[in-house]
């Protein structure tokens, strides 16, 4: 219990921050723009080792070279990336105010429609068992459960602490899964990161609690651009939850994450994200670009990633977490549902990269689309000529609320080995107007059913979530699509 | 408690129900026999709300209100209910939340307090046992992969726990074998209250040895073309309704 509360203190610490932050607190910020000088700045300010810093500068030199991706079916505006702040941080942690009543009533409404004051604080009251790191803006502000966890040799701390406090771990694995010229945003993220989290499960540990990051960009005309790292050594295992928030503004903000996930022999991570950024207004102004790389490498036999996400925020989603499976016998896994509704757009999917031999992976993606948006599956699946006996089942599906929005599926298949199986089922299909009539007879008010049914439709994803984060995420599905009918 | 009067309705362009006059008093048994085609389901949906059945003129009062002006779940939470003839399947949604989901929202209406999840599992448990249904049905989603007789059951059993005033079953014997047809209208009999009415739509007599009718009545090209008591479905079941399409031609 005493770790409960702790929990809930340090989140209500945060959520100080979280409102207050927008006009009056004072927060340390790079100067605007961005260049060497820039990132030097933020190398400074985490007082990093000189190996980082140079990691840094090499990804920003490269980065100079690429070119921004187009492939994606995604518009939106050039992006000027030096109209940008590349670190903002809050001051001082009691700067916040006193009370929530200058939070813009939109953002406590929404709230309210969840069913509680503070979105963060429902999650974690009523659990128990949750290790929290909060990162706002540039920085990690809290991070709860540290002490009890280290008993059992778990490290789960900000990223730019395991930069000093375990510099070996960190120099072997960063940027071992997305190296920094992977892609135009990973790269620019390699070179301008600033906080996020660090795991490390040792060698036959059970994480004995659910860990979980909550980002949440609050400064304007900020990026953030968070770097997480978890690695589960020989026979471990850990659940890991994302959720992210960001206040509603009439700009555009670039969030671009990189997420590495490093398991080894019989180790096994499940990854699950509720993604819940600013999607903008129903005229798709403002909202968050999301653009994100998550990669997970199964090195060892029998490894075993699952991803799991619940995308219903952002403007722009670009996002495809992959699995390498090098081990023998590893295992991948996929699951997604992405929601967009009013001018949202989501292009988003997987890789699944088989390497080794035995390897199985499974995708299953729902897409529900409403209102103007569009919403694509995007998946590859490689089976490599060591792959022998390796098998992938992908199934998709899109669900299209209304008549102006869109679906569309994307599958990459590319079989080297003779011997591996791939399977592929895709249906799209609308909400019938028999089941809405349905309902309604039965006194479920229209939005009401959509939600219910679309939740119907998800079903195999949601039950993928941790407990505790699926009701949230239920509630979810039910606030993206207000305003989806009638 | 029902009073429809000169009821003109059409599906797109055409009318299907021309001039329908019923009252059903409180705690009434009718039931409305007709041919195929005839317009009974569209009575049906015309009652409940559903979109592209347009009334075009006469007037239907429930309870001193009228019923025409509300939303589908408003009159749901008013205490209409529709058994439909063919339930609709919602993939992924058990029907046990469907249930609740349902029975929480009529009782928001309703003034009535919420069920947790414990005090609507033991609630629901009391009908299920009449109608036979196991607690394995209820975790399946709803009417998906269900026999035509777990569907009909499952219908009932949404009747009993949603305790409508009036309730409209739609030809809710069909495609039952004669013990499901003793279950389903056995449990709809458990129902019957002197503050629940039933409109019971069927095409066969047998449901009604189990509902035993107040009042039957015959439907033929959008009009009820005769009255009578229980002994009119009997004969209507001997000759056919042959000479009701004559009259109506
Ligand atoms: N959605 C619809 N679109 C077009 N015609 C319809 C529709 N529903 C019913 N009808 C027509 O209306 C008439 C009455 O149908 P219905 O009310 O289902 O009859 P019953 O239930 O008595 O068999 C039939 O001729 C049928 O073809
Ligand atoms: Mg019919």
């Amino acid at each position: 219990m005493v770790a409960v509360t702790e929990t809930v203190d340090q989140v209500e610490l945060v959520e100080k921050y979280k409102y207050g932050f927008v006009t009056d607190i004072e927060s340390d910020q790079a100067p605007k723009g961005l260049n060497e000088g820039i990132i030097r700045f933020i190398s400074a300010k985490k007082e990093e080792p000189s190996w980082l810093l140079d990691w840094r500068l090499k990804a920003y030199a490269h980065w100079l070279t690429m070119k921004e991706p187009n492939w994606a079916k995604v518009g939106y505006p050039p992006i000027d990336y030096q109209d940008s702040y590349y670190y903002s941080a809050p001051k001082s942690m009691d700067d916040g105010p006193d009370s929530l009543g200058d939070v813009d009533p939109e953002i406590l409404d929404t709230y309210k429609k969840l069913g509680i004051p503070l979105h963060e604080q429902e999650v974690l009251a009523g659990v128990k068992n949750v290790a929290v790191d909060a990162v706002f803006d540039s920085v990690s502000v809290a991070t709860t459960f540290k002490e009890a966890l280290s008993k059992e040799g778990v490290i789960f701390c900000p990223i730019s602490e395991a930069v000093k406090e375990h510099p070996d771990l960190v120099k072997q694995y960063l940027g071992s899964v997305v190296p920094y010229s992977d892609n135009y945003f990973a790269t620019l993220n390699s070179a301008v990161f600033t906080d996020g989290s660090f795991v490390y499960i040792p060698k036959g540990v059970n994480c004995p609690m659910e860990l979980s990051t909550y980002f949440r960009i609050n400064a304007s005309n900020t990026g953030q651009f968070e770097r997480t790292l978890i690695i589960a050594d020989a026979g471990s295992k850990v659940s890991y939850l994302e959720g992210c928030t960001a206040p509603m503004r009439d700009e555009n903000q670039l969030h671009a994450a990189v997420v590495e996930l490093v398991i080894l022999d019989d180790a096994d991570i499940k990854y699950s994200t509720v993604q819940n950024w600013y999607p903008g207004d129903e005229n798709g102004v403002g909202g968050i670009y999301n653009f994100v790389t998550k990669r997970a490498a199964c090195r060892g036999r029998n490894a075993k990633v699952s991803w799991t996400q619940v995308e219903t925020g952002s403007a722009i989603t670009w996002k495809y977490p992959s699995c390498i499976l090098q081990g023998d016998h590893s295992v991948g896994e996929f699951y997604s549902v992405a929601i967009t509704n009013n001018h949202q757009q989501a292009d988003t999917g997987t890789k699944m990269i088989h390497l080794g031999k035995n390897t199985s992976s499974k995708i299953i993606a729902k897409g529900i689309s409403a209102g103007k948006s569009q919403s694509t599956y995007r998946g590859l699946v490689k089976m490599m000529p060591k792959a022998e006996g390796s098998r992938n089942y992908t199934q998709c599906d899109s669900l299209l609320i209304g008549k102006e929005c869109g679906a569309h599926t994307v599958p990459y298949i590319e079989s080297r080995n003779k011997s591996a199986k791939i399977e592929h089922e895709a249906t799209t299909s609308k909400i019938a107007d028999d089941q809405l009539f349905y309902c309604r007879q039965r006194g479920i008010s229209e939005e009401d059913a959509v939600a219910l049914i679309v939740n119907g439709f998800c079903r195999d994803v949601m039950q993928e979530l941790p407990m505790e984060f699926a009701v949230e995420a239920q509630k979810l599905v039910g606030i993206s699509l207000e305003g989806s009918v009638g | 408690m029902l009073e429809i009067k000169n009821l003109h309705a059409r599906v797109g362009e055409v009318e299907i129900l021309k001039g329908l006059d019923l009252t059903i008093g409180s705690g009434e048994v009718h039931a409305i026999m007709g041919p195929n085609g005839a317009g009974k389901s569209t009575l049906s949906y015309v009652l409940s709300g559903r979109e592209g059945y347009e009334v075009t003129s006469g007037t239907v009062l429930y309870q001193g209100k009228n019923l025409l002006d509300m939303e589908p779940e408003k009159r749901a939470g008013e205490g209409v209910f529709l058994a439909f003839q063919y339930p609709v399947e919602i993939p992924g949604v058990s029907t046990m939340n469907f249930l609740k989901a349902s029975v929480n929202s009529v009782r928001r209406y309703r003034g009535q307090s919420e069920f947790d999840a414990m005090d609507f599992l033991k609630f629901v448990r009391r009908q299920t046992k009449v109608l036979n249904i196991g607690d394995d049905m209820l975790k399946r989603a709803v009417n998906v992969g269900f026999s035509g007789g777990e569907k009909k059951r499952a219908e009932v059993l949404q009747m009993a726990v949603l305790e409508p005033t009036l309730a409209l079953l739609d030809e809710t014997d069909s495609g039952l074998d004669v013990d499901a047809l003793r279950i389903v209208g056995e449990g709809v009999t458990a129902l019957r209250s002197p503050e629940r009415s039933m409109l019971v739509i069927t095409h066969y007599q047998r449901l009604l040895d189990y509902i035993v009718p107040d009042v039957v009545h015959v439907l033929a090209d959008g009009k009820i073309v005769d009255t009578g008591d229980k002994e009119l479905a009997i004969k209507l079941e001997k000759n056919g309704y042959a000479r009701y399409a004559e009259a109506a031609a």
